[in-house]
C-alpha cells in the first residue's frame, strides 16, 4: 500500500523549510559577502587574513580551544563515573540529578560568575581570583557548570542504549572492579555520546563571553567583542569563521551518532 | 563435604519474602537445575551464589570456603547471562579473554587459553568478530567460553537459552552439557522450561513461592512427583477427583470404577476426598492384565500431533488424556467407542 502525501502539504512543507531556512542563511550570506569587501572594489579574503595574522586571534584562540579541551576532560571524568552511578544503583535519584544538571541553563551566566566572585575573590578563604592560573582554573569550573545540561544529558542518553548492569555484572563476575568496568567496559560503550557531549562543550566554550570577560581571562569570546566594537569587516570574518567552528563540531557529532548507530550497543 | 554447600538460605526484599530457607548440596561436577515458574525465586537464589545479591540469612559455601560475605569478583564464578551480555567493544578473543587480562595472565598463555575455548565451542574463524556480527547462538557460545575460560569454581547459568530459537536451544543445551561433562564444573542452571531441566540435569530443584517442592533426578521429578505443584508443572498430567475406599490397600473409586494405587497414601483414611495424577504415556489400550489397573473409557477425540496421537478418553465424568506413538499399521479407536485402558498400579500417583 503507497502512501500518497497530498501535493498541497509538501508544498507547504517546502515553504515553510524555505522561509526558515532563509530567515537563517540570508544573514549568513549577507554577513559573509561583506566580510569579502575590505579591499576596494573587489572580493578578497583579506579580512581573513588581517584576523588570522592578528597574535590576539591566536593567542585567544589558542587559549579558548586549550580551555575546551582541559573543560571535556573534567566534565567527562563528573559526568560519566555520576550517570553510571546514578543508572546503577540510584535510578530514582535520576530526575533530581537531572534537575540538578539543567540549573545551569537557568540561571544566567552573569550570576553564576558574580557568585563566583564574592566566593573566590582574593580576600575569601579559598582565593582563586589571587592568580592568572588559579582564576584559569575557576573559569575551567564556570566553563563544566555551563556545559553540564549538554555533557551530562549526552552521557546519560548513550548509557540508556546499554545494558549497564548487565554488564557490570558480566564484568565483576569476570573479576574486574569498579575502575577497570568504568574505563573498559562502559566508557568504550558510550564513546560516541561522550563525543557528542565534547563537541556541543566545545562549541559552548569558543563562543563564551561574559565568564572570560568578568574574570578577565584572554579567551576568544572577548576577543570577538572587542574587535566587533573596533573593526569593520574583520568581525563579519570572525563571525563566519565562528560559525564554521560551530558547524564543524555539529558535523562531527552526526558522523559519530551514524557510527554509532551502525553498531548496535545492546546485544 | 560437598562441592557446594548452601544452608538455609533466604532473602526478603521489603515486605515479600522472595527465597524461603532454601538448603543444597552439590558434589564436584555436578549438573543441578532450579526449575520453576517466574517468580518463583530461582534466579533470585542464583544472584546470591554469584554475590549478586546479599542473602538476609545462610550460608553459603564453595569447595570448603564460605564466600556469602564475598564480593563477587572475589568468588571466582564463571556467569552466562540470558541476554549474552558481551561487550560490544570487545571482539570474540577480547571477551574471552577479559577475565583472564583482569586477572594478568601472561599474553601468551592467554592467546592459548582464548585459543583453546574458541576451538571448544567451535568458533575459531569467528576470533575477531564483534557480538554484534554474530547471531545468538554463536553469541552465547562466546558467553559461556568466557564464562569458563577462567576456570571458575563454579558455573552459574541464568536461563541462558531463553532468548533462542527452539532448535538452537535444544542444540546449544547439548552442547552445555558436554563441555560441562568434559570440563567437571559444578554447574547450577536456572531455567523455567521443564524440557531443558530434564534433558541435561543431574538433579532438579522445583521452586514454588520461594519454597523447595521437591529435589530430585529427572525421572523421580518426572515419575513421582511428591506434589500437585510438582505434577503439574512438569509434564503434562491428568489430575481426577477420587474418593478412598481403602487406602491400606491403596484402593480409590473414580465414578462407578474402582483403582488400585501402590503409592503411600499418607494421611488418607477411607471416605476422604483426594486427587489422583496419571501421566498421559503410562495409560495403554489393552485388556486387563495382573498387577494392572483395568478401566472402561469413552473415546471422545483422537488429535495427530505427529510421533505422538493423543486420545482424550472420558471416565465418568473426568476426562483423561493418554498418549501413544504414532503408527501407521495400528488402527486407533473410532470417536464414541468404549474401550478397556491399563495403567500399573505404581503409575497411579496419589498427590498431596
Amino acid at each position: 500500500m503507497s502512501t500518497n502525501t497530498p501535493k498541497t502539504s509538501r508544498l507547504g512543507a517546502w515553504i515553510a523549510m524555505t522561509v526558515g531556512a532563509s530567515y537563517f542563511l540570508i544573514p549568513l550570506l549577507a554577513t559573509f559577502e561583506f566580510s569579502l569587501r575590505m579591499r576596494r572594489g573587489e572580493y578578497s579574503f583579506d579580512a581573513y587574513r588581517v584576523v588570522f595574522a592578528d597574535p590576539q586571534f591566536q593567542q585567544t584562540f589558542g587559549y579558548s580551544m586549550g580551555m575546551a579541551l582541559v573543560t571535556i576532560v573534567f566534565g567527562i571524568l563528573l559526568s560519566v563515573p555520576t550517570a553510571y552511578w546514578v543508572h546503577l544503583k540510584m535510578p530514582r535519584m535520576r530526575p533530581v540529578v537531572e534537575f540538578i544538571t539543567l540549573l545551569p541553563l537557568v540561571i544566567p551566566a552573569i550570576v553564576i560568575v558574580y557568585g563566583y566572585l564574592r566566593m573566590y575573590n582574593s580576600s575569601s578563604v579559598i582565593p582563586l581570583t589571587g592568580s592568572d592560573r588559579a582564576t584559569d582554573f575557576l573559569l575551567m569550573c564556570s566553563y563544566v557548570t555551563l556545559s553540564l545540561p549538554y555533557m551530562y544529558r549526552s552521557v546519560d542518553t548513550g548509557l540508556r542504549t546499554i545494558d549497564v548492569r548487565t554488564l557490570t555484572e558480566a564484568a565483576e563476575v569476570l573479576g574486574a572492579g569498579r575502575a577497570t568496568i568504568l574505563f573498559k567496559v562502559i566508557f568504550p560503550n558510550i564513546a560516541s555520546a561522550i563525543l557528542s557531549g565534547a563537541f556541543l562543550t566545545f562549541a559552548v566554550v569558543i563562543g563564551e563571553f561574559t565568564m572570560a570577560s568578568l574574570l578577565d581571562r584572554p579567551a576568544f569570546g572577548p576577543y570577538l567583542q572587542l574587535i566587533g566594537a573596533n573593526r569593520a569587516y574583520e568581525p563579519s570574518a570572525l563571525a563566519v569563521i565562528a560559525f564554521l567552528i560551530t558547524w564543524t563540531a555539529m558535523g562531527l557529532i552526526q558522523v559519530f551518532g551514524r557510527q554509532a548507530k551502525r553498531q548496535p550497543a545492546n546485544t | 563435604m560437598a562441592f557446594l554447600e548452601i544452608s538455609h538460605l533466604q532473602k526478603q526484599f521489603d515486605n515479600h519474602q522472595a527465597v524461603k530457607d532454601f538448603s543444597i548440596s552439590a558434589e564436584q561436577g555436578e549438573f543441578i537445575t532450579f526449575l520453576g515458574p517466574s517468580g518463583c525465586g530461582k534466579t533470585t537464589i542464583l544472584r546470591m551464589l554469584a554475590g549478586f545479591e546479599t542473602p538476609t540469612q545462610g550460608r553459603i559455601v564453595f569447595d570448603g570456603k564460605d564466600v556469602t560475605q564475598l564480593r563477587t569478583n572475589q568468588r571466582n564464578v564463571g556467569m552466562v547471562f540470558q541476554s549474552y551480555a558481551l561487550f560490544p567493544n570487545m571482539t570474540v578473543a577480547e571477551n574471552i579473554g577479559f577475565g583472564l587480562k583482569v586477572a594478568k595472565v601472561p599474553q601468551a598463555q592467554m592467546d592459548a587459553r582464548v585459543k583453546e575455548m574458541l576451538a571448544m565451542i567451535k568458533l575459531d574463524t569467528l576470533a575477531q568478530r564483534y557480538p554484534w556480527q554474530m547471531s545468538g547462538g554463536q553469541q552465547q557460545r562466546v558467553a559461556l567460553a568466557r564464562a569458563i575460560a577462567n576456570k571458575p569454581k563454579v558455573l552459574l547459568l541464568d536461563e541462558p537459552l531463553s532468548a533462542l530459537d527452539a532448535k538452537i536451544r535444544v542444540s546449544l543445551r547439548q552442547d552445555i552439557r558436554a563441555l560441562q561433562r568434559e570440563l567437571n564444573i559444578t554447574t547450577v542452571f536456572v531455567t523455567h522450561d521443564q524440557e531443558e531441566a530434564l534433558s541435561i540435569s543431574d538433579r532438579i530443584v522445583v521452586l514454588n513461592e520461594g519454597s523447595v517442592e521437591q529435589i530430585g533426578t529427572p525421572s523421580e521429578i518426572y515419575n513421582f512427583p511428591r506434589t500437585r505443584f510438582v505434577a503439574s508443572f512438569v509434564g503434562t498430567l491428568n489430575q481426577l477427583q477420587a474418593t478412598v475406599v481403602d487406602a491400606q490397600a491403596g484402593t480409590v473409586r473414580v465414578g462407578d470404577q474402582l483403582l488400585t494405587s501402590s503409592n503411600p497414601m499418607t494421611g488418607l483414611e477411607a471416605g476422604h476426598n483426594c486427587v489422583l495424577a496419571i501421566r498421559p504415556e503410562a495409560l495403554r489400550i489393552e485388556p486387563a492384565q495382573p498387577g494392572q489397573n483395568a478401566f472402561t473409557v469413552v473415546v471422545e477425540d483422537v488429535n495427530f500431533l505427529g510421533a505422538v496421537v493423543r486420545i482424550r478418553t472420558r471416565l465418568g465424568t473426568e476426562v483423561l488424556d493418554m498418549d501413544v506413538f504414532n503408527d501407521p499399521n495400528q488402527a486407533l479407536p473410532e470417536r464414541g467407542s468404549s474401550v478397556v485402558l491399563g495403567l500399573a498400579f505404581e503409575h497411579l500417583l496419589i498427590l498431596r
